[in-house]
């Protein structure tokens, strides 16, 4: 098992070489980073000056090489807008409320799939399935920002049940959490009502049954735990659209995590924060898989990493 | 499979068109809504009853019709400068549908090359290939979207190609798969005997297989593409005033929701529908094409 983390994470090496690759030639592209700091007004000297201190002036591979160098360790530059501030230092301040956000969402697209998806899967070709289907393709068909402003409009200005935006109320997480997680709800019950059926119509359930288990314990004890071996393999490959989505969920709610930090500085070509959380992003994306396959093993001791 | 068939082919009140295609009512559905966006969006300057950019001061956040305070032929009602929503919608239709169709189209041809040349050529330029796909997959692709627009501008133009430099991971993956599969069999050794070169063989191999899975995977990206399009202009990003996005629409309506909520309501229900439409005829498509993959 240790030499499998180990491996993976080892493989995870070309994959972040290659986000920094396309971060850096982003950044190049993205226009003069000495211009951008110096303003309109430098003379010639100046930029000169400040493009050797930068190591500007050699040539692209070495730059990248240098780049790289700081990159590990630690330095992602200084953001140009909170005055000075380590961008990675701005960053981190704001994950804590993205990731609860990211958090609430991924609770409530559980809560609400794991009992549809298993209703759905039992009551196939009735009533409760239909209606579980239905909500679960308008949840795909949905634009989350849109959900979000609709959650708005009914249970904050309307019912007066919620804060409009913002943080400070402890309830406040509900509504931008509902409608980042809707879509992932959607997909995971749509999943686990296809796989609970093809589990459900296995020998090893037929058996079960035959030798007498009750049908809420044949379900419970044997088909979820194949059931679920999909479902949270969807759970880590869409972290990345929770991490997208977050960006513009943030936005509409005013929640200030990464997401409005990234609309913020990319706005105001913040680049070193802009790369800083790309690049955080993607490593968190990384890590989910990562933790995803290892849970896989714990509860399907079938697969074995060697 | 085959029972089903025999059940359709035995209750015989369908027609024969709905047989042979195994027509489901929820793709036919998708199929006359998404048909009603085309002509709408083809159509537009003879369907809108105003010009959408054209404000009516007088008549400045008029509700729809049936509300209290509408004012006659502004069915949908007016936004905050007084613009006709209806003229409004029917017009975003047309920045969605592009973006979403020639989106998908230029992925397309990205992806198909890319894995077609990947999985043929193998090696080290599989493997730098490989990279770049799992690279661009790591990386939550709003954030990607909007710093490349952030970088380069922001034109129609601009974000079909780059929707089409990003998009095309999912098409290669797929055509790469099959080209591996396919490769090593011998109908590829028997046809480079008789003088045919072997990528013409690959070519004329691979493409007939994928064409189901890829058909259904860019029903389900063009619906992907016109939220992500949405969600461009909604941030401010994606194709700039005065051209009207749906998503524009949606972020202007957004400080009038407490007092006139259809500013922001429309737009999400015309988003919801189109994609709804595309997802309905994707499902059919799935069941029809590609039956390996879950329902």
């Amino acid at each position: 098992m240790m030499g499998y983390i180990v491996r993976r994470i080892l493989q995870m090496v070309p994959i972040l070489i290659g986000i920094t690759l396309i971060v850096f030639v982003l950044l190049r592209v993205s226009g003069d980073p000495i211009l951008l700091m110096l303003g309109e007004e430098a003379t010639p000297e100046q930029v000169a000056q400040l493009r050797q201190a930068y190591g500007l002036d050699r040539p692209i591979v070495e730059q990248y090489l240098i780049y790289m160098r700081d990159l590990i360790g630690g330095d992602f530059g200084t953001s140009l807008r909170y005055n000075g501030q380590p961008a990675l230092e701005v960053v981190l301040e704001r994950l804590p409320a993205t990731a609860r956000l990211a958090g609430m969402a991924l609770l409530i697209a559980i809560a609400i799939s794991l009992p549809a998806g298993v209703i759905s899967a039992i009551y196939r070709g009735r009533a409760p399935e239909y209606i579980a289907s239905f909500f679960s393709v308008l949840g795909q068909a949905m634009p989350n920002f849109w959900l979000g402003i609709m959650l708005i409009l009914i249970f904050a200005i309307g019912l007066g049940w919620f804060p409009v935006s913002g943080q400070e109320d402890r309830f406040a997480v509900v509504l931008p959490g509902l409608a980042l997680g809707a879509s992932l709800a959607a997909v995971l019950t749509r999943l686990l009502r296809s796989s609970l059926i093809e589990v459900l119509n296995q020998d090893y359930i037929r058996t079960a049954r035959a030798k007498g288990i009750r049908p809420g314990a044949v379900l419970a004890r044997h088909a979820m735990r194949n059931a679920l071996l999909s479902y949270l393999t969807v759970i880590g490959l869409e972290a990345a659209s929770l991490m997208a989505g977050a960006v513009v969920t943030e936005q509409v709610f005013a929640w200030p995590g990464i997401g409005l930090l990234a609309i913020q500085a990319i706005n105001s070509r913040d680049m070193a924060v802009v790369q800083t959380i790309v690049i955080l992003a993607a490593v968190i994306v990384m890590v989910t898989n990562l933790v995803v396959d290892v849970l896989y093993s714990v509860i399907d001791p079938r697969i074995q990493h060697g | 499979m085959a029972d089903r068939e025999t059940i359709e082919i035995g209750t015989g009140s369908r027609s024969m068109l709905a047989t042979t295609l195994r027509l489901q009512p929820l793709a036919v559905v998708g199929m006359f809504i998404l048909a009603a966006f085309i002509v709408m969006a083809i159509l537009a300057p003879y369907l809108a009853p105003y010009d959408p950019g054209i404000p009516d001061l007088r008549a400045r956040l008029a509700p729809p019709v049936w509300l209290e305070g509408g004012v006659a032929g502004h069915l949908l009602g007016t936004d905050h400068l007084g613009r006709d929503m209806l003229s409004r919608l029917i017009y975003g239709s047309r920045i969605a549908l592009l973006v979403g169709f020639f989106g998908v189209l230029c992925a397309l041809a990205i992806g198909v090359t890319v894995g077609l040349v990947s999985g043929y050529v193998g090696g080290k330029l599989d493997a730098f290939m490989m990279g770049v796909v799992n690279s661009l997959l790591a990386i939550p692709n709003t954030l990607l979207y909007l710093t490349v627009l952030a970088v380069f501008g922001q034109s129609l133009f601009l974000l079909i190609a780059i929707i089409g430099c990003i998009n095309w991971t999912t098409f290669a993956r797929v055509v790469r798969a099959e080209v591996l599969t396919i490769k090593t069999r011998e109908f590829i050794d028997a046809a480079r005997t008789i003088g045919q070169r072997p990528a013409v063989t690959l070519i004329r191999h691979v493409l007939p297989n994928v064409m189901g899975p890829i058909i259904v995977i860019a029903t389900m990206n063009v619906a992907m593409l016109i939220i992500l399009e949405a969600s461009l202009s909604f941030l401010g990003f994606g194709v700039q005033p005065p051209t009207v996005t749906w998503g524009r629409m949606l972020s202007d309506g957004r400080a009038y929701i407490a007092t006139a909520w259809w500013l922001a309501a429309f737009p999400g229900m015309m988003i919801t529908l189109l994609t709804l439409s595309l997802i309905f005829i994707g499902d059919w498509l799935r069941d029809r094409f590609d039956p390996r993959s879950e329902p």
